[in-house]
């Protein structure tokens, strides 16, 4: 079995990625990154982190290595681990070690959801030591100056049980995402999807609608990334409402109540 | 299986049984001469119905076994036993009067049973019209029902039931419509004016409201055409349909004044001398009227309660930014002239923008954009609903004690007024209650509160270390074996590292010709407890003394154990005197460290008043919603059958608390009993079931078997 992984050149963003900044969020990262800081986004889901690093990977002309993180997730997942090939055993390295040794960017997407004795492996690289030791082949991998970490995190709905250790936070420059305004938002609709601007800003309408019932009967409104979905839907000709019902409502809850009430709010809209 | 219809005589039987006659001397030969004339099915409905009744009053279940057969011919069954069951909602709420009055007026009750079967609802409705007004920008505004539609600009209220159309769902939309009318009047500035200054004066001032009214409507119709096309056109179909739409096209002129961008209630106050009273439309079917007085009361109060709330957090802004300001300037000395008040300025959002006019603006603080928290953001925007801008005197920051906030604070809310407040209400939860005879739920009957328990530092903690030291140290021992350690698994088909001996073998193997086994990995074995408990500890009167002692330190011992196993756990106490005061004491939150304050309120657990419980169980049930654990686990610990001050007694509790105990389980949730009540065995099985309680005899044995029971039921 012979393992197959990417060649570094390969993780390059070739493509300018449609990024629409909403505050200093590119200056600060590129000062972070210049200063070989590491970098925590975050901020409810959809509202443009993944986009973002893209972009900026793109910008810094450095590949983007991305680690969807789930609590099954182990340190040799990151680092590394030993197979067997034809008799012998060979070490393959982890996205993270492959990161380190060829300066790109590592984005360990939703961290919290890590065990926590799999986020301490990255502590020696976000603090100004920037090595990577691998103890099962004895080796320490420094960073040079073009490796970047970044991770995401949503403060919102994990339970406090899932909360980030203030010793993996406190090494990190933060930046905080949250849904661009309501003028930006039309507009990220509408050079995503093409739609009119029209129907764009009666998107953005209803994702204000839900999520101002956040809290009363909603864990969470209508992110950005729905409404991308939702505005695909009726370029594609479904009508909105129905958009508004399956691409956005449906996704957000199960109570039939609430599905309802967000169904009169969208026919109102519409 | 057919069964033969009943004779007089045993129905006659039957209800001198279930009516007492012994007591009551009712006369039972009437009803059951008209009863007698039925089939059994529905011989026996009735003497059930009866029966169901009668556990709640007796004279009111001779009125049903009367007139019951009336109720049949007439409705369904299932009408027949909604009837049954708002009698007795009567009775319980009303009285007795009240509650006959329900069953001897059956005709009203069954024309309302044919409004409603296409009428829209009220209650039905409410949990879908309310989320809906929360969509809508501005104020959060609260729901309730009343005879008209009206709102006072805090409250929007609707009638009860709608019938006006011939389909229910038609009936929904007014609802809809009406609302949102409402809505439009405090959105979109019907009372920025003092309607009663204008209108008070002379003679003629009815008329002129009127057709103000009228005027106003064709505003509103037009903000909500632009903002909410979708529901304009629905309430444009409604008018259609009731023939309203004629008279708005007279007024075409109008409307077009009241349909710009800019007209305001102004607008509709100049234009009411040029219209003619015969010209009006009249009312749309989803106004209400005009209750002006109401709205000066309510707008007067909120308009100075949050001038002041407002002010105040400006202040705090001031303060903060000042002193971030003197910090970074080191040179200068920061300290604010006295006397020098802080102003504020608004930054309007550009033209372009404001397709939202719900208040979205920004606040400056000398020259700069200052960050706004969410409350200063809800103020604004009801400040701006009640202005139609933020008032420049609203913009200067309150002075050192200009303010005394706790004058605005909700006075300490009555229980026993909470149905009559909106459906949401701070800080208190309401829950239903199970009525084991009339087979159904009370409506939101019980009043539960959560309440903080005042820690006490004193040497409890410590002395029952002490005396429990040998114990606990066994205990310690037997719970670090449950805890769930990792497992190195050898020869696996994927995992971190190589098993060096399965590898040796195998390269063996491949010499001597064979093929390469694939197992050849180790791989470490999570070994995950996600068990999440709640401790409901008996805090009811009767625990006085010894048991309450013995039950604090079986909390600290238990404590102790169990951050050994990691495991998640909360401790709540719970007691109560009524249904309108149902307590449940805070002693340790899931997420809260055990830390010297939990230990400090363990130590004030006092005895209180009395035991109801299921709704602590259903409470406790939705808190559990919001856990995410493999193992979901209630335990509570009791020193005796469920028992109230009002009828939480006997059958009644019991049965109660066994339903709550089944709905728990629906969610998946284990619930174990552990109780020093000898008598526990003739009760307890029914509400828990056979395996899940245990009766300890001594309370001295308390403390080690709650841990004991504890290690027992969270192992395989
Ligand atoms: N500022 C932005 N510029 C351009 N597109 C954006 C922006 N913000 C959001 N989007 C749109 O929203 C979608 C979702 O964003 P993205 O996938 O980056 O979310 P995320 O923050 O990574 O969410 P999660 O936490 O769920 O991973 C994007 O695909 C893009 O269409
Ligand atoms: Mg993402």
């Amino acid at each position: 079995m012979q393992p197959k992984t990417l060649k570094p050149e390969e993780y390059f963003v070739k493509d300018e990625p449609y990024y629409q900044p909403v505050d200093e969020e590119i200056a600060v990262f590129e000062a972070a990154y210049a200063q070989c800081l590491p970098v925590l986004l975050k901020g409810p889901t959809g509202c443009g982190k993944t986009r973002f690093i893209k972009y900026m990977a793109w910008k810094l002309k450095r590949p983007l290595i991305t680690v969807s993180c789930h609590d099954d997730l182990t340190a040799s997942d990151l680092v590394g681990r030993f197979l067997i090939s034809g008799g012998e055993t060979i070490w393959i390295d982890g996205p993270l070690a492959r990161a380190v040794r060829h300066g790109a960017i590592c984005y360990l997407d939703e961290v919290v959801e890590t065990r926590k004795d799999t986020t301490v492996v990255i502590h020696p690289l976000a603090d100004d030591r920037r090595v990577l030791p691998m103890e099962k082949v004895g080796e320490i991998l420094e960073a040079t100056s073009k490796f970047c970490l970044a991770i995401s995190y949503n403060p919102g709905y994990q339970s406090v049980m899932k909360d980030l250790k203030q010793s993996t936070r406190q090494r990190f420059v933060a930046l905080d995402f949250d849904y661009p305004n309501a003028t930006l938002e039309t507009e990220i609709i509408v050079s995503e999807t093409g739609i009119d601007k029209n129907t764009a800003s009666q998107l953005v309408k209803f994702a204000h609608m839900t999520r101002d019932l956040k809290g009363s009967g909603l864990d969470e409104g209508a992110s950005t990334r729905l409404l991308v979905h939702a505005a695909k839907l009726i370029r594609d000709g479904i009508k909105p409402v129905t958009a508004c019902k399956t691409a956005i409502a449906q996704t957000i809850t199960d109570d039939a109540d609430m599905l309802t009430a967000m169904h009169e709010l969208s026919s109102s809209l519409f | 299986m057919a069964h033969e219809p009943l004779s007089t005589e045993d129905i006659i039987a039957c209800l001198d049984e279930c009516l007492e006659v012994e007591f009551s001397f009712v006369e039972n030969e009437t009803p059951a001469q008209a009863i007698v004339k039925l089939p059994r099915r529905e011989q026996d409905f009735i003497l059930n119905l009866t029966r169901r009744v009668a556990g709640t009053n007796i004279k009111l279940a001779y009125q049903l076994a009367c007139h019951a057969i009336r109720a049949l011919e007439a409705m369904e069954q299932h009408m027949v036993e909604a009837w049954a069951m708002t009698a007795t909602d009567h009775y319980d709420r009303k009285g007795l009067l009240p509650a006959m009055s329900v069953i001897r007026d059956l005709d009203s009750f069954i024309d309302n049973a044919r409004k409603r079967a296409c009428g829209a609802v009220f209650e039905e409705q409410v949990s879908v019209l309310l989320p809906f007004l929360h969509g809508l920008s501005g104020r959060k505004l609260k729901l309730n029902s009343a005879d008209r539609a009206y709102t006072d600009t805090e409250t929007i209220y609707l009638p009860p039931i709608l019938t006006t159309l011939p389909e229910m769902q038609e009936n929904f939309l007014l609802y809809k419509a009406t609302l949102a009318h409402h809505w439009a009047q405090i959105q979109y500035g019907t009372f920025r004016v003092d309607l009663i200054d204008i209108y008070s004066n002379d003679a003629n001032s009815e008329i002129q409201l009127k057709k103000f009214y009228a005027l106003e409507a064709l505003r509103l119709d037009a903000c909500i055409q632009r903002e909410l096309p979708g529901l304009y056109r629905d309430m444009q179909m409604l008018k259609q349909k009731l023939n309203q739409l004629d008279n708005q096209h007279r007024w075409q002129d109008l409307q077009t004044i009241l349909s710009e961008q800019h007209s305001s209630v102004h607008t509709s106050i100049e234009l009411v001398d040029k219209v003619k009273l015969e010209d009006c439309p009249e009312l749309f079917c989803y106004q209400g009227e005009l209750q002006l007085h109401a709205v000066r009361e309510i707008m007067n109060k909120r308009i100075e309660r949050e001038k002041a709330c407002f002010r105040v957090a400006l202040s705090e802004v001031a303060k903060e930014t000042l002193q971030q300001t003197a910090c970074d300037e080191t040179e200068n000395t920061g300290e604010p002239t006295k006397g020098e008040t802080a102003m504020f300025e608004i930054r309007e959002p550009d033209a372009a923008q404001s397709a939202f006019n719900d208040g979205t603006v920004e606040l400056q603080f000398e020259g700069e954009l200052v960050p706004t928290s969410e409350h200063i953001r809800k103020l604004m925007s009801s400040i701006f609903v009640d202005f139609g801008e933020i008032p420049s005197e609203h913009l200067t920051a309150a002075g050192p004690d200009e303010y005394d906030l706790s004058k605005y604070e909700d006075s300490k809310l009555d229980p026993g007024e909470v149905w009559k407040d909106t459906y949401h209400k701070e800080g208190v939860e309401i829950y239903n209650e199970w009525n084991v005879q009339r087979q159904h739920y009370h409506k939101n009957w019980c009043v539960l509160r959560e309440i903080d328990v005042q820690p006490v530092y004193d040497s409890f903690y410590q002395d029952t270390l002490t005396k429990h030291k040998g114990l606990l140290k066994s205990l310690r021992h037997s719970f670090e074996i449950l805890r769930g350690e990792d497992k190195l698994l050898k020869k696996q088909p994927h995992g971190d590292d190589i098993d060096i001996d399965a590898f040796v073998e195998a390269c063996g193997d491949v010499l001597s010709g064979m093929e390469m086994p694939e197992n050849l990995f180790t791989k470490i074995h999570k070994e995950k407890r996600n068990v999440a408990v709640i401790f409901m500890v008996d805090m009811s009167g009767s625990t006085c003394g010894w048991i309450n002692q013995a039950e604090k330190e079986s909390l600290i011992l238990l404590a102790e154990v169990l951050e050994i196993l990691g495991d998640r756990y909360a401790i709540y106490g719970f007691s109560g005197m009524t249904r309108k005061r149902c307590e449940l004491f805070k002693i340790k939150t899931i997420d809260e460290d055990y830390d010297d304050n939990v230990r400090a309120r363990i130590s004030n657990i006092k005895p209180q008043d009395y035991t109801r419980m299921g709704v602590f169980i259903r409470h406790i049930t939705r808190m559990f919603n919001d856990i995410e654990a493999d193992t979901k686990l209630l335990i509570t610990l009791s020193d005796g059958k469920p028992d109230d001050y009002d009828t939480y007694r006997g059958e009644y509790g019991v049965e109660d608390t066994r339903q709550s105990l089944y709905e728990a389980k629906q969610q998946g949730i284990h619930s174990f009993c552990i109780t020093l009540d000898e008598k526990a065995r003739d009760y307890l099985p029914h509400m828990y079931g056979a395996a899940n309680y245990a009766v300890i005899d001594d309370v001295a044995q308390l403390p080690l078997k709650v841990s004991d029971i504890y290690r027992r039921l969270t192992t395989g």
